[in-house]
């Protein structure tokens, strides 16, 4: 039987649910922790991690015929480096604050596996478009992974939501979910959802599959 | 019967070559391209986030002044700041507060750069803030936020030697909860090379700096404040 072809559409859409970085394919746990304390900062180091995404897939597409197979990692690596590079420059162009509020995470953009991962896995192997696509699919997935985790943790544990207060003067917050571990939490919550819905939805295919049957 | 191994084009010394310097040229002309384009917004913003952190480590300076040390070690009054700023810090009767110098030294993973306040008053340092720091989440950066670390800074003796070599006492990184003199900074277990890393700056810088503050600050007269905009006809 042969393969559908997969549409440019599928190819920007499944980074976003069915093949989520973070939470399917729980990649980036090191940036997805640590800097989604609060709302500004996810959104921003998904943004940041997004524009390398997609301009290393669209650099490795280019060149994947001028690429040896013993050289692509380096090549990769050195590619993806200076895109974080770029974005560094650009951050501090932005806003000097924002750029010290994520710190070193920045820099640590070029060890994160979901880059690699695309880089080696669909950029080397597909055209610039279709690589473009898929980088940008699966950095608007890792944004919003990071959103979701970052507005439970700013809410609970600052009482503000993007720096703007939530909660009348008495509220207790709760400051375990600005730190590390808070992040740990508010991932196995998140989890738990996502893992739940995916499950309902899996049980509804097959009673429909039974039922055609 | 055995299957004939499949034969692999073989890459050729040439196209490893022409691979690796043409995505090597390809990045450096990349990165400096971003560097020109970005680098003008850049200082901006470092000046005015300079400015903003002077006055959160002296916060009763009205007006600065920059300053910087000449060749023979002596205060003199500058127009461009240096690499690593230093300013005069003036009430709003244009009496001498205290100074903000920058200091740098490597850390635990890279060159930490600090910001921090000598007042003439108390002959202390009374404010730090960390400029620059690739030191480790959750670990190195806490000399940021820890609040005993932080507590250091209310008043770090840091007078100067009777005969001006620099200061009386060394400032010192000392083991969390063992700080016993008013020059000792009580370190941060977890943090300790970044903690000693602070103290060690601040005392290489302050040796420098304290004694030529106290003997040539006060002869810098204080900078005119900015003048009164005019209003405009419509108002």
């Amino acid at each position: 039987m042969a393969l559908k072809p997969v549409s440019p559409t599928d190819e920007f859409v499944k980074g976003l649910w069915r093949d989520n970085p973070v939470f399917i394919q729980v990649l980036g746990m090191c940036p997805a922790l640590a800097v989604s304390n609060t709302a500004i900062n996810a959104l921003a180091m998904g943004a940041a991690t997004t524009f390398v995404l997609v301009m290393a897939g669209l650099s490795v597409s280019l060149l994947r015929k001028f690429i040896p197979k013993e050289a692509r990692i380096v090549s990769y690596i050195c590619i993806i480096a200076t895109f974080v590079t770029c974005v560094d420059y650009i951050i501090m162009a932005l806003s000097i604050e924002l750029h010290r509020a994520l710190g070193a995470f920045i820099a640590l953009i070029v060890v994160n596996c979901l880059i690699l991962g695309r880089s080696e896995a669909f950029a080397s192997k597909n055209k610039p478009g279709r690589a473009m696509l898929d980088g940008l699919g699966m950095g608007v997935g890792f944004t919003f992974a990071l959103l979701f985790i970052g507005i439970i943790r700013e809410v609970l544990g600052s009482g503000t939501l993007f720096g703007v207060s939530m909660f009348p003067d008495g509220f207790q917050t709760w400051t375990i979910m600005v730190l590390p571990s808070g992040g740990f939490l508010a991932m196995a919550g998140w989890l738990l959802i996502v893992n739940w819905l995916r499950q309902k939805e899996d049980n509804a295919a097959r009673r429909a599959a039974e039922a055609e049957s | 019967m055995t299957q004939a191994p499949v034969e692999q084009k073989k890459t050729t010394a040439w196209q490893m070559y022409r691979a690796i310097v043409g995505i090597g040229a390809f990045c450096a002309i990349l990165i400096v391209g971003v560097y020109m384009a970005t680098a003008p917004q850049i200082k901006i913003n470092q000046e005015r986030f300079l400015a903003s952190a002077v006055s959160e480590v002296l916060p009763a300076a009205v007006l600065t002044q920059a300053v910087a040390l000449d060749n023979d070690g002596q205060l003199v009054v500058v127009e461009e700041n240096a690499d690593l700023p230093a300013f005069l810090g003036y009430d709003a009767e244009g009496k001498l507060v205290g100074a903000v110098m920058t200091s740098e030294a490597m850390g635990y993973q890279d060159i930490v750069r600090v910001l921090y306040a000598y007042t003439f008053e108390n002959q202390a340092i009374t404010g730090m803030k960390v400029l620059e720091t690739k030191e480790t989440p959750g670990l190195g950066d806490k000399v940021e936020k820890e609040p005993h670390f932080l507590a250091n800074f209310d008043a770090l003796d840091a007078r100067p030697a009777a005969d001006g070599s620099g200061l009386a006492n060394e400032i010192v990184t000392v083991k969390q909860g063992e700080k016993t003199e008013p020059w000792q900074l009580d370190g941060i277990t977890g943090a300790t090379i970044t903690s000693v890393a602070i103290g060690h700056i601040l005392n290489i810088s302050a040796q420098v700096w304290v004694p030529v503050l106290e003997r040539e600050a006060r002869a810098i007269p204080a900078p005119q404040p900015p003048a009164p905009q005019e209003p405009t006809e419509e108002e």
